[in-house]
């Protein structure tokens, strides 16, 4: 899909540079983009690194493990209808808390964990189980509680306080995550009738 | 004192604090993970070369303000900046390719103006939603994912509308 739409940018950009007479900055544009990408990767990577090292110092010392245990009962509000000692609903909290704490490499391996655990216990056919659904349009929203990638690249563009979008954010995040979930259960009823 | 200035340092004290509590080795420890972050930054370089290339003509050509034009007709009502639409437009569909214009946002306009922040909250509080569906439903035998997509867009639109609304309640109505 992003390969059609690169497709359609840059003959796009051609076709529309040749009627607007701005080839000129197009050129450019060619020339400059891979600087351009160097840049952005060279403030990414300094920040990315701290956090890292920042939160592998959190994952080792059980913050991440205790994290885990304290979501799993308010999870269980969310995913229902999950056995007792469910192997899936341990692995959403996993998944969920290593989102929280903006840890990307670790999240997306143990959602897919998670997805899987509750394919085995709620053994769908073809389709899709609530829990499932609700399971992916979680990780579909972000739940990061620091920003650090965005805040980086504010710091890179001359920002005064380049945090000071912490709480909108955090607000932002959890009224949509909010809305997505609610979404999820309204169409479940919907489709059930 | 304001909470998003304490937020970072509190949270790097306590993680710091309650590792050496724990006797990790937080020498070792925070050089594995800052290692392994590295790795994944430079790994993201081929594809933001790609899409900065993308990006950086169509913005130059001078399509990107004719789309948004047309779009801002629809926005400008509801108070979003159009500066902020094409990243609200590839938002759920590239992480990378978002991040190469929430940069030329910053670099245009200043992080700490109007549209320099509402594309911060904008790019904080979503995901790359098309490409995270497929992933998760991807590692799974169901063929199926019924209301997953619709779902999470539903998330996306909330924070489309709800970004500049509090971008504005925190920052001041007469910013712009």
């Amino acid at each position: 899909m992003i390969g059609y739409l690169l497709f359609f940018m840059i003959l796009g950009s051609f076709a529309y540079s040749m009627w607007a007479g701005t080839s000129a900055e197009v050129s450019a544009a060619v020339i400059s983009s891979g600087a351009d990408a160097v840049s952005l990767v060279l403030t990414l990577a300094g920040s990315m690194a701290v956090w890292g090292g920042v939160m592998k110092i959190a994952e080792r010392s059980g913050l991440t493990e205790a994290l885990t245990r304290v979501m799993q009962p308010l999870l269980r509000l969310i995913f229902r209808g999950l056995k007792k000692e469910s192997e899936a609903l341990r692995s959403i909290a996993m998944n969920l808390s290593a989102n929280l704490m903006g840890l990307g490499n670790a999240a997306t391996p143990l959602g897919i964990e998670a997805m899987r655990a509750l394919e085995r216990e709620e053994n769908p056919r073809d389709a899709a189980t609530p829990n499932m659904i609700k399971l992916a349009v979680m990780n579909a929203c972000s739940a990061e509680v620091i920003p650090a990638t965005v805040a980086a690249l504010r710091a890179d563009a001359g920002s005064r306080a380049p945090m000071e979008i912490l709480p909108c954010v955090l607000l932002v995040s959890f009224a949509s995550l909010a809305a997505a979930l609610a979404a999820a259960e309204l169409f479940d009823l919907w489709r059930k009738e | 004192m304001n909470l998003s200035v304490i937020a970072v340092p509190l949270i790097i004290s306590l993680i710091f604090a309650w590792g050496l509590y724990k006797r990790v080795n937080i020498l070792d420890t925070f050089i594995e993970g800052a290692g392994e972050n590295l790795k994944t930054a430079v790994s993201l370089l081929p594809t933001l070369a790609l899409l900065m290339l993308g990006v950086g003509m169509f913005r130059a050509s001078g399509a990107l303000d004719a789309l948004t034009g047309l779009l801002s007709r629809f926005t400008d009502a509801i108070g979003f900046p159009r500066e902020c639409l094409p990243l609200a437009l590839l938002r759920p569909v590239s992480g990378s390719g978002a991040l190469a214009i929430l940069k030329n946002i910053l670099d245009e306009n200043g992080p700490d103006s109007f549209a320099g922040r509402v594309a911060s909250v904008l790019m904080g509080s979503t995901e790359t939603t098309f490409y995270t569906i497929a992933v998760y439903f991807g590692a799974t035998r169901v063929k199926k994912s019924r209301h997953a997509l619709p779902a999470a867009l539903t998330g996306d639109i909330t924070a489309f509308l709800l970004s500049s609304l509090l971008v504005r309640l925190f920052f001041g109505f007469t910013a712009r």
